[in-house]
């Protein structure tokens, strides 16, 4: 096993402040804008660009709220074991706004294909953008690209990209992961 | 969360005995994020929409039969519907050829009823698919405990330590049975309360308190779960009358609110009103009969998607 960090200490910060500026430029003032984190590994980057939004736009709420899922994926009874669901909680109206779907790690873009499909099930938004932390580029399943990049790795298909959360890892960061031979 | 295995332990859901603590806890969990997804404006989601069910009813079912059908449609699942009073059952088939006939069909899975105790266990060693008991005889009726047991969980935050009674005819119900096994296994304490006539003999065996005194039985307890007279499984006459039944063991606004607390009424319906339940009971605010209703959509979806997606 080998780590590789491609993302920690102050270039990290520098990123998700980068991606926050990104997102206002694009929402003004956010109240016509929803961000959703997509269950379970978006979150930690969603709760966390929603409270640097916050502290950016003291004088706005900034809708966050949480995706799941399971139900939607197109890898059911493909597993060994099945699919265990987590919670969605979306507490504001998604009709009509502009939606931020947020992940962490952008690969095959199926996850984010399950996520449109579970979206609609909310209503029908005026836009929907895609934010992630790493773009593993020339990976993808599905034609999906973000609109909003942390870092754009190139990596192969047997290695691993983990993102680390100082709320539940310790540390911010990105690190990636090779097994030896 | 972590704790919490990844799959039931058993293929089908035949009876409440077959499941752990594990397997009721990660039905619970699985019902939680249904019941959310009964509440959002499309409430319907893909997950078994390459699995066909068929709901075999050899019994009468109303509820039953329409929280399961309801489950299967949230869950996109095809589903047909087989009730034995229009079927060759009446010209002579038997269990097993009758369900093969169905599995020839290309069927995934079987939810069934029966007039019969054990009669998806014995199907289970003749079927390969899974099978859901939605009631068999007077043994087991596994989905109606768990809905039960996950709303006093909803109304409590969790069973154990709570004290349940179940009143009326236990002898010739199988909610009482799979309530018991259930609630045991969560770590309530469970009592039942009836006529002696309508209570089997040896049931304290299975660890419950009997009384016979409703006022005592509902003065000890958190939550009272009051069962129906099923006359229809009566061969004979088990107490004078149902005018004398209903005075003895009906629960009343005056007795609910002579109680030194206030209680949890549940009820796994049909409703006698009169009878064991008056209307201004079932329709108060201590009776969460209708959300026992409403989880038994989202628990029934925990049980079809855990059972299809387990290999």
């Amino acid at each position: 096993m080998q780590n590789l960090t491609l993302l920690g200490g102050e270039k990290f910060q520098i990123t998700l402040q980068r991606l926050c500026h990104q997102l206002i430029e694009n929402h003004n003032d956010f109240s016509e804008s929803v961000i959703l984190g997509i269950q379970p590994r978006g979150i930690g980057l969603s709760k966390r660009i929603a409270k640097q939004l916050q502290i950016i736009l003291p004088n706005y709420k900034i809708n966050h709220g949480v995706l799941d899922i399971t139900f939607y994926r197109d890898d059911f009874r493909r597993g060994d074991y099945p699919l265990i669901p987590s919670a969605t909680e979306i507490d504001f109206i998604v009709e009509g706004k502009r939606v931020i779907l947020i992940d962490d790690v952008l690969w095959t873009g199926r996850t984010i294909r399950a996520a449109m499909d579970a979206l609609q099930a909310f209503g029908r938004p005026e836009k929907v953008e895609l934010l992630v932390l790493v773009d593993r580029r020339y990976s993808r399943q599905f034609p999906i690209e973000a609109d909003y990049i942390g870092i754009k790795v190139d990596s192969i298909s047997s290695q691993k990209v983990v993102v680390g959360w100082q709320e539940t890892d310790g540390e911010d960061k990105v690190i990636l992961v090779s097994e030896n031979k | 969360m972590a704790d919490i295995p990844q799959q039931l332990s058993s293929r089908h859901l035949l009876g409440i005995k077959d499941l752990s603590l594990k397997d009721i806890e990660l039905i619970f969990e699985t019902a939680d994020t249904f019941k959310e997804v009964l509440n959002r404006p499309i409430k319907k989601v893909p997950s078994l929409r390459d699995i066909t069910i068929a709901n075999i009813f050899f019994e009468n079912s109303t509820r039953t039969k329409l929280s399961f059908e309801l489950a299967q449609k949230r869950l996109s699942a095809d589903v047909v519907n087989f009730a034995a009073s229009s079927s060759s059952v009446s010209k002579g088939e038997t269990l097993i050829d009758t369900v093969n006939n169905i599995l020839a069909m290309k069927v995934d899975m079987v939810v069934m009823r029966h007039p019969y105790a054990g009669a998806g266990v014995f199907l289970s060693k003749h079927i390969k698919v899974p099978i859901i008991n939605a009631g068999d005889g007077a043994h087991e009726h596994p989905t109606q405990a768990l809905l039960d047991a996950f709303s006093i969980r909803e109304k409590f935050g969790e069973v154990a330590g709570k004290k349940v009674v179940i009143v009326g005819d236990i002898l010739h119900s199988r909610v009482a049975l799979s309530n018991i096994l259930c609630l045991q296994k969560l770590g309530a304490e469970v009592m039942v309360c009836g006529p002696t006539t309508l209570i089997p003999k040896f049931i304290s065996t299975l660890g419950v308190q009997v009384e016979t005194n409703l006022i005592k039985a509902l003065n000890w307890c958190d939550v009272a779960n009051m069962l129906r007279i099923q006359l229809e499984r009566q061969d004979i006459k088990y107490f004078p009358s149902i005018r004398e039944y209903g005075m003895m063991y009906g629960l009343n606004k005056k007795i609910l609110d002579s109680l030194n607390k206030e209680i949890v009424v549940m009820h796994p319906g049909p409703i006698n009103r009169g009878v064991e339940i008056t209307s201004d009971v079932a329709d108060s605010k201590q009776s969460i009969i209708l959300n026992q209703v409403e989880n038994g959509v989202a628990v029934r979806m925990a049980v079809l998607y855990l059972l299809a997606a387990r290999k």
